[in-house]
């Protein structure tokens, strides 16, 4: 069996969904005939036919909002959205017809919105974005971020089977990266949304993180291995509903933790997370909870400016080294 | 043809409830019972009656109406019970308390409630019919916007969506003059919401709203196109909202004439008199109307009015299908 990678896990897991149940239709910008811009869903208006790989127009209040009527008459919509900045264009969709529909009116909205995020790829202030915070604060949505094939493919179609609306995150960081492909299993699996992932074992000190920064998670834990700090870094991979314990757990093992994203500070994960941590764990801590995190900026173009914007190794190593002397 | 007498009295039924429907609403508002506002559709009853009436239930057919199509959701079989259980915000209330007024669903008989920012709905609406094309079933929606409403980028896109994937849609837009104070001159530099309709090249009509067989009629040819794979179409009904935008409101920036010359253009004194002009001895079938309307409103009344509140704690919970990982659980 061949190592994919996170894009190709992806597209197996969109393709035997849609193998395996009929409801199961794609609608998005160039996804039909072009294959998607990221060719993401290349190849599937040949094997699935225009009527369920569906190009539409640049209109992403449209696109979601027609997988939200689509959805309550029992289809499974999975709406692209080409960058998932451009989710914005759809916020009112989600959050207040999609978020919503369970709790006013007792239908849920089957849907998955997935589309690329993330920066690092210099592609400036509207094609790098993490859109999470933005909708950590609306009740009804699910949020979903692999950093491994096997997870890509496990959770898109965890994703898909979910009864709730899942926006699903796919660093585009990760979509080709030879260092992460991995083998994943020929028969029919899930990931289950709302389980996080222990990605290191260690017992000084907590990294919690998700997406791309798993890896530079895992990049600092090495190096602090060296100096005597042993790491544990924890994948959350569902973002809402976090994994919270989880959470409690690494936090009681190492009584001290950083919570490292790459969005941006203020309003984020992060912030959420230290609340709970802070409600349900305070007794264990040993140090403060630390945030390591972009800066409250747009994401900027130019690659050094972009550098200083994300959280680098760098970063992680000096507030893991500060914590670590608590 | 002028559709069969039974017809014209059906509508003349649901008009007429409507009206005193509201017109009970409007009581209890006063009365301090109505909790939040009271958006009537005191004029407009012809749209939304006339044009639900053109439906199929034996395709499935299904609307989306809007605060002011309380018609619409009457006749696809709402009860009048339900419409005072949510506007007291009682806990046996379709949305058991948790949303207000007509924003209530039931897809088994074909409405699916509005909610409050504007436009959406078509879009929700498309998926729908979407759905329904590619389960095979020959439905047709039909999605009700207003004149503000027409000014959305969610309007847009839904037309534009609808128009290119040629969907079995009807967009009903009404023209009633204001979008809460604003006048159409100030929404738009076209004369006419139909207008709209050329830039997604899909075809419209304009009608008048207050003549309850003029909508049902257009309505019918909108249907009927939708059904036989035509595509969507838009139908203005040019009415006027004969109160404010909600109870609250005085509408003191509408001209006085404006509404003096509306009055004299009640939709339900219009087909009143278009029934007797056919049939001197149609007034014993109208008193039965009468008599059948404030019946059902006495009973459902009392039945809603009887209903408890909501618990306190109903406010958690069902905010996803499973709520074992849940973060709001408490």
């Amino acid at each position: 069996m061949a190592a994919i990678t996170l894009l190709e896990a992806i597209r197996q897991g969109l393709w035997e969904e849609m193998e395996r149940d009929k409801d199961v239709f794609l609608l998005g910008e160039d996804i039909g005939v072009y294959g998607g811009a990221f060719k993401v869903t290349e190849g599937f208006i040949d094997k699935f036919g225009a009527e369920r790989v569906i190009d539409t127009p640049i209109s992403e209040t449209a696109i979601v909002g027609a997988a939200c009527g689509a959805a309550m008459m029992g289809m499974r919509p999975v709406a692209e959205m080409q960058f998932i900045d451009f989710i914005s264009c759809c916020f009112d969709m989600l959050t207040n017809y999609a978020a919503k529909s369970r709790y006013r009116q007792g239908i849920g909205i089957p849907i998955v919105v997935r589309g690329p995020s993330g920066g690092g790829v210099h592609a400036g202030p509207f094609h790098s974005q993490n859109v999470e915070s933005f909708f950590l604060n609306t009740p009804g949505l699910k949020m979903v971020e692999p950093s491994t094939p096997y997870d890509a493919k496990g959770l898109i179609k965890a994703a898909i089977r979910d009864d709730d609306p899942v926006l699903f995150f796919e660093h585009k960081l990760l979509y080709r990266n030879p260092k992460i492909k991995q083998e994943v299993p020929a028969d029919d699996y899930i990931v289950p949304i709302g389980k996080a992932a222990v990605r290191r074992e260690g017992k000084d000190l907590s990294v919690i993180t998700y997406g791309a920064m798993v890896y530079t998670a895992l990049d600092a834990a090495e190096r602090l291995q060296q100096e005597g700090i042993d790491v544990e870094v924890i994948d959350l991979r569902t973002l809402q509903p976090f994994d919270r314990e989880a959470v409690s757990e690494t936090v009681k093992k190492t009584s001290k933790v950083i919570i490292l994203h790459e969005a941006t500070k203020t309003g984020g994960m992060a912030g959420e997370l230290t609340a709970v941590i802070n409600e349900e764990v305070f007794e264990y801590l040993d140090g403060p909870v630390t945030r390591v995190t972009s800066i409250d900026t747009p994401v900027p173009y130019a690659p050094p400016l972009e550098e200083f914007f994300l959280p680098q190794v760098d970063d992680l190593l000096k507030a893991a080294r500060s914590l670590a002397a608590y | 043809m002028e559709p069969e007498k039974n017809l014209q009295l059906e509508m003349l039924f649901y008009m007429r409830l409507t009206r005193a429907l509201e017109d009970r609403l409007d009581n209890l508002l006063k009365q301090g019972k109505v909790v939040g506002g009271l958006f009537r559709s005191l004029g407009q009853e012809a749209t939304a009656v006339g044009s639900a009436m053109a439906l199929d239930k034996k395709h499935e057919d299904v609307i989306s109406p809007l605060t002011r199509d309380l018609g619409a959701m009457l006749v696809m079989g709402a009860k009048p019970r339900e419409v005072f259980a949510q506007y007291l915000a009682r806990g046996t209330s379709p949305a058991r308390g948790r949303d207000q007024n007509l924003h209530f669903t039931d897809l088994k008989r074909g409405f699916i409630g509005t909610i409050s920012p504007l436009g959406t709905m078509i879009a929700v609406m498309n998926g729908v019919v979407l759905a329904a094309r590619m389960q095979g079933k020959k439905t047709v929606g039909m999605v009700y916007i207003g004149d503000g409403g027409t000014s959305t980028g969610a309007f847009h896109e839904a037309a534009n969506f609808a128009a290119v994937q040629n969907l079995p849609l009807v967009i009903v837009a009404e023209n009633n003059g204001y979008a809460y104070s604003t006048p159409t001159t100030k929404q738009m530099r076209i004369l006419n919401l139909a207008d709209r309709a050329k830039a997604y090249g899909i075809p419209s009509e304009i009608v008048d709203g207050n003549d309850v067989l003029a909508v049902y009629k257009s309505a019918e040819r909108a249907v009927a196109r939708s059904r036989d794979g035509g595509g969507p179409s838009l139908i203005e009904a040019k009415s006027f909202r004969m109160r404010g935008h909600a109870a609250h409101d005085n509408q003191s920036y509408v001209p006085k004439e404006l509404l003096d010359q509306w009055r004299k253009r009640d939709p339900i004194g219009a087909l009143e008199k278009t029934l007797k002009q056919q049939d001197t001895a149609i007034e014993a079938e109208i008193e039965k109307i009468t008599e059948r309307v404030e019946t059902l409103l006495a009973d459902d009344l009392k039945w809603a009015d009887g209903q408890p509140l909501p618990r306190p704690e109903d406010a958690d919970g069902e905010v996803y299908a499973s709520e074992a990982a849940g973060v709001l659980t408490r």
